[in-house]
């Protein structure tokens, strides 16, 4: 009886994973493979795939600094209108990108509500500017490192922290040398979840830092306009976005876990 | 256990109602299906309107969007009888599957510069976008608005750095609406649209980047399409659509 599989449960996983994996086989056939080398050439590509990286992986920065000591203050302290803040904090993950984009720049834009000051003060205003698409990204990203961290902090055991804290480790250094190391692997899945994330990410950064080559023209955005006259184009941009992602994505598994073994 | 079944009934009887006064109410309603450029959005729905008042029984649905992404959306086999584009490209697509009937230009639409209604950088005609200080936005060159702008400023032989390249004209219009560009060029029916909310500039040049807004019923298109498109055509439409801002043809 136990070895019989059950197919209550494989017949709907199979199903879930052809809705998951036969969009992506529809690209790979419809992909123009001939024209491919000719357009990876293009420098647009090379730029907006460098663009995308690079502020991928500053917005994961920024999501770590900020994020872990968030996910901590929510999973290890307690204070009125805790929980509030926590469903506060999960609204980009349910918010259209886009609204999130203009409500970015209701603040930080050039007349919002810190934007004019930083304007005014240092002549400086985040919108069109690499910056700005960083923002966007972190917004928008962030909320998943710090669910991921926050749950693995639930899950870890509280009891090595106290007894780091009993031999007369400071609140901080046990933060570092025991709930750190402790809630490493959440750690490291949020950062993954979090760049993913960040690298697809599109409404929020073309409302927020708007579109321009080199500068805040990113690979979601060069596909969504490539789709307006050359769907063949998007489709080799989402193939590269594809394959960088997925190359780097198991690059970096691959080390963690030759790490951890 | 009881209070559940109560619940169903509940919940069966709505379904049964709702379906009841559906199928009482309308009977035998026929359906029209428009595809129409974004920037048609508000003249169109009014004369959906219209066209429901004068055809009882009949419901005119709509697909707005960028005019590209309909056409490809078209010739991927999307039921529709009536298709508006803001650009011959556009509509092209669709004749070259085979899938378009006799196309009319039915208006014309020109750029305007749009700048918030304070004017913040003083910007009067298209030689002062060019101003490094002045933060313009224009639309991609891939959609029909973006288009027209590098043909105006082609013929004006002035060139210009913008900000940021938006995705659609409405995109556009709201980093002018914002405040975060200083000037943007949209179409004069955008500005009218916007209500006072940005101020509209018109410039000669734009003589020379006027865009065609094409119609023609569908392939396999319901009888009504014809019907719809004489609407469009006629004088009563026109009224509409010169309103808003289009010109006549």
């Amino acid at each position: 009886m136990r070895s019989r599989v059950p197919w209550l449960l494989v017949v709907p996983a199979v199903l879930g994973m052809a809705f998951l994996v036969l969009p992506l086989a529809g690209l790979l056939v419809r992909a123009p493979w001939s024209t491919l080398p000719q357009r990876l050439s293009e420098p647009q590509v090379l730029e907006a795939l460098r663009l995308s990286l690079v502020t991928a992986s500053v917005a994961t920065a920024v999501c770590l600094v900020l994020g872990v000591p968030l996910a901590w203050l929510l999973a290890r302290t307690d204070f009125p209108g805790r929980r509030l803040l926590r469903a506060l904090v999960t609204v980009p993950l349910v918010l259209p990108p886009v609204v999130g984009g203009v409500a970015l720049l209701l603040v930080l834009g050039r007349r919002g509500l810190v934007g004019q000051w930083l304007e005014s003060a240092f002549g400086f205003s985040l919108p069109f500017t690499t910056a700005g698409v960083v923002v966007a990204e972190a917004f928008v990203a962030m909320p998943f490192l710090v669910i991921a961290v926050e749950g693995a902090l639930r899950a870890a055991d509280v009891r090595y922290e106290e007894a780091a804290a009993t031999l007369g480790a400071s609140r901080f250094t046990v933060f570092r040398r025991v709930t750190l190391p402790l809630v490493a692997p959440g750690v490291l899945a949020g950062a993954v979840l979090c760049w993913a994330r960040a690298l697809g990410e599109f409404g929020a950064t073309i409302t927020f830092a708007g579109n321009f080559p080199g500068r805040t023209q990113t690979m979601p955005l060069a596909v969504y306009l490539a789709l307006e006259t050359e769907p063949e184009a998007a489709i080799v941009l989402s193939l590269v976005l594809l394959a960088v992602s997925v190359l780097i994505l198991v690059a970096l598994r691959d080390r963690w876990v030759g790490a951890a073994a | 256990m009881l209070k559940r079944l109560s619940l169903v009934a509940a919940i069966t009887s709505v379904f049964v109602l709702a379906a009841c006064g559906s199928s009482s109410a309308v009977p035998a309603e026929t359906e029209l299906t428009v595809f129409a450029a974004a920037s048609l959005t508000g003249t169109f729905t009014e004369l959906g309107k219209q066209f429901e008042a004068a055809h009882p029984g009949t419901k005119v649905t709509f697909n707005f969007g960028s005019s590209a992404t309909l056409a490809q959306q078209i010739t991927q086999g999307a039921p529709a009888d009536v298709f508006a584009a803001a650009s011959p490209a556009t509509m092209k697509t669709v004749a070259d599957a085979g899938l378009a009937g006799t196309q009319t230009v039915f208006v014309k639409n020109k750029l305007e510069i749009a700048v918030p209604p304070d004017n913040p950088a003083k910007v009067e005609n298209l030689k002062d976008l060019t101003d490094p200080k002045v933060k313009v936005a224009l639309c991609a060159a891939q959609v029909p608005c973006g288009a027209a702008a590098v043909r105006a400023l082609g013929a004006a032989g002035i060139e210009v750095t913008p900000v940021t390249l938006e995705q659609d004209v409405k995109a556009t219009l709201t980093k002018v609406e914002l405040g975060e560009v200083d000037a943007a060029l949209v179409y004069r029916t955008d500005v009218i649209a916007s209500a006072g909310k940005v101020s509209g500039i018109p410039f000669p040049e734009a003589d020379q980047a006027v865009n065609d807004y094409p119609i023609a019923t569908l392939k396999d298109a319901s009888p009504l399409a014809q019907q719809f498109v004489d609407l469009v055509l006629s004088p009563q439409g026109e009224d509409v659509l010169t309103k808003a801002g289009f010109e006549a043809p």
